[in-house]
């Protein structure tokens, strides 16, 4: 019953090498692209479909791509963001680690109708063996002559390098990401100017998830329209979740958007139910940034209605009752999890992910990983909790990039939705072990 | 000669995967070679090198090397193990897994064994949160863990006679 579009392929045996990748299909939609249309025509196709960023903003691609400025004689550059970081996210490594050449692919199509001679792929440090992966398939692709000059006899040249990062998750921020590839560090730069004016040595820029550029491919091959058939409204197409937590079977599908939550959770062909026969008590639909919800909210909205898989289904009631389907990291929680301890987890990760550029994060993020680490100590007291949401609200909006946000939305709704469980943990005292945190460099370096 | 010729054919080859005047760019990669290189860990010496094939200030290379998680400052075990503890992995038991390396270990989050064979750290989210708990040495994801296996993990590492790094130089091939 569902449609698979990046997936269709993903069991057949041998499909990481170029042969049968080629074989199945491979490289029609480079091919269909370079011999038979303009590239303002794949970018048509492109805003036909209604694709949006698969890397969490969810940004209509076509338009992006309509934005890249174009002077004469200065190169444009297409960098694919593989940095995959966002706790709950695992997508991107396995659709590089199984299908690699899907991206490969995508990066050349999308690069045509981009105009870039050079493209990116910008992936993570700790996905060395991925890069492996990747580097193997573009060596293929180079020996079968779909990269490199006159590609397939059109005259159109392109080479893609693989360049590793270094364990930064603020590198995923695409401006950050810009900077660590020029071999700085990975500090978001102010906008505007936009990446597609001036992004990679200066030059106009896409920046474009994994996931949305391997989507390019389905979405020529079979037109736009096609593409958007699937869906609803303005969530077109199929996604990638990574789905992870106290369920049965985590791992990673793709989704028709608009598949209802509770199917999500429930049925064998996805998760499968509750690992174990706990209860749901909460998700983290989106990756860590996103809004946690309680198992009521996040399986029907408030007037009632089935929550659905979909930007805008995941999004109703705005913060007060909805989330977002950000990156697609779903993380399920059953009645054994702490709200608070899970909270700890994800603030300790933005106070050490934070690039320390602007105060309200910096210090706001190590403010409140302080306070959760004192309540869970057993010291907490209730103007904690007040205090916490109070430090929140002053990071958010009030910073260089979207991270400042992305700490202070877990907080604010694990508060607005489970403060009683925080009061509960206050009055009685309680206590839970937590690890201490060795991980910060050392400021001074040894000789 | 703190890299053989070998290493820095590599680097250089690497340099020119950028455009002309841009190869800073190349930082990222070619630290992650010099630590390999170097035990596994970045002394202000290797920096100092890398800054002068690159043709740029030393600073320049100690201000990334600072600020990047992958990269060591000090030295540390022939073997480095890196449990994620973040969200999905917290859920499924990583807590339970670092107890239980700390105690066959004898030595706490961040700290490396006496006889220099292991070290022991904490990471955030390394992207397996669906085999969960999770945790790497060099370049290798060891995933869906139970003691059992973490018991065999080190066992099986107890001897290495390299350190254990994120790449070994097969990693970049040549292109042109
Ligand atoms: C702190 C932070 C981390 C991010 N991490 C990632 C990431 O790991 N992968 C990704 O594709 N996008 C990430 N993004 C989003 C990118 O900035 C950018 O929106 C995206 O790469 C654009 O591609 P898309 O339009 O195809 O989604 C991150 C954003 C922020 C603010
Ligand atoms: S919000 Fe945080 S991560 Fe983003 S630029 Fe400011 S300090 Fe850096
Ligand atoms: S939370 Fe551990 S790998 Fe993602």
């Amino acid at each position: 019953m569902e449609r698979k579009l990046l997936f269709k392929n993903i069991d057949v045996p041998g499909i990481a090498t170029y042969d049968v990748y080629r074989a199945n299909g491979g490289y029609a939609s480079a091919e269909k692209a370079l011999k038979t249309m303009t590239p303002e025509a794949v970018v048509e196709e492109v805003k036909k479909s209604g694709l949006r960023g698969r890397g969490g903003a969810g940004f209509p691609t076509g338009m992006k791509w309509s934005f890249l400025a174009r002077p004469e004689g200065v190169p444009r550059y297409l960098v694919c963001n593989a940095d995959e970081s966002e706790p709950g996210t695992f997508k991107d490594r396995y659709l590089m680690e199984h299908i690699p050449h899907l991206l490969i692919e995508g990066m050349l199509t999308s690069s045509y109708a981009l105009g870039a001679k050079t493209s990116y792929i910008y992936v993570r440090g700790e996905f060395f063996y991925i890069i492996r992966i990747l580097e193997k398939a573009i060596a293929e692709a180079y020996k079968n002559g779909w990269l490199g000059k006159n590609i397939q006899g059109t005259g159109f040249d392109h080479d893609i390098y693989v360049h590793p990062g270094a364990g930064a998750y603020i590198c995923g921020e695409e401006t950050a990401l810009l900077e660590s590839l020029e071999g700085k560090r990975g500090n978001p730069r102010i906008k505007p100017p936009f990446p597609a004016v001036k992004g990679l040595y200066d030059c106009p820029t896409v920046v474009n998830n994994v996931e949305t550029i391997a989507a390019v491919v389905p979405i020529v091959n079979d037109g736009g329209e096609e593409y958007c058939k699937i869906g609803i409204g303005k969530s077109t197409g199929t996604k990638l979740i990574s789905a992870s937590g106290h369920i049965k079977k985590p791992g990673v599908y793709e989704i028709e958007l608009g598949v209802p939550v509770e199917e999500f959770i429930y049925s064998d062909h996805f998760c499968g139910g509750m690992l174990t026969d706990r209860k749901l008590k909460a998700v983290v639909a989106g990756g860590s940034s996103v809004p946690i919800l309680p198992a009521d909210l996040i399986l029907k909205t408030t007037n009632g209605e089935p929550r659905l898989m979909t930007y805008e289904s995941l999004a109703d009631g705005g913060f007060a009752t909805g989330t977002m389907l950000g990156s697609g990291g779903f993380i399920v929680m059953d009645t054994s999890a702490s709200v608070v301890y899970n909270l700890y987890t994800f603030t300790r990760f933005y106070h050490h992910e934070s690039c320390g550029q602007c105060s309200p994060c910096r210090e706001g993020t190590a403010w409140m990983e302080k306070i959760l680490h004192k309540i869970l100590d057993g010291h907490g007291t209730m103007t904690d909790i007040d205090l916490l949401w109070d430090i929140q609200r002053k990071i958010e909006g009030n910073t260089i990039c979207p991270l400042g946000d992305a700490a202070a939305w877990p907080v604010a709704s694990a508060i607005r939705h489970f403060r009683p469980e925080f009061e509960e943990f206050i009055s009685k005292q309680a206590k839970q072990e937590v690890n201490h945190n060795n991980q910060h460099q050392p400021l001074a370096v040894t000789s | 000669m703190l890299f053989s010729d070998k290493t820095e054919a590599l680097m250089r080859q690497i340099m020119r995967r950028y455009p002309e005047g841009r190869h800073k760019s190349a930082l990222l990669p070619l630290l992650h070679i010099a630590q390999a290189e170097s035990d596994g860990w970045l002394s202000v010496p290797v920096m100092d090198r890398v800054a002068e094939i690159l043709s740029i200030q030393p600073i320049e290379v100690y201000e990334v090397a600072t600020f990047y998680s992958m990269f060591q400052l000090k030295p540390v075990g022939k073997c480095l193990i890196e449990v994620c503890r973040t969200s999905s992995c917290w859920l499924r038991g990583a807590n339970d897994i670092v107890a239980h390396i700390e105690q066959k270990l004898g030595i706490k989050n961040g700290e490396t064994t006496p006889d220099g064979k292991f070290t022991l750290r904490t990471v955030e989210c390394l992207g397996s949160c669906g085999t969960a708990p999770m945790l790497q040495i060099g370049e290798k994801y060891y995933e869906d863990l139970t003691f059992e296996k973490v018991d065999q993990i080190l066992e099986e590492n107890k001897n290495r006679d390299n350190h254990s790094t994120y790449l070994s130089k097969t990693t970049f091939q040549n292109h042109e």
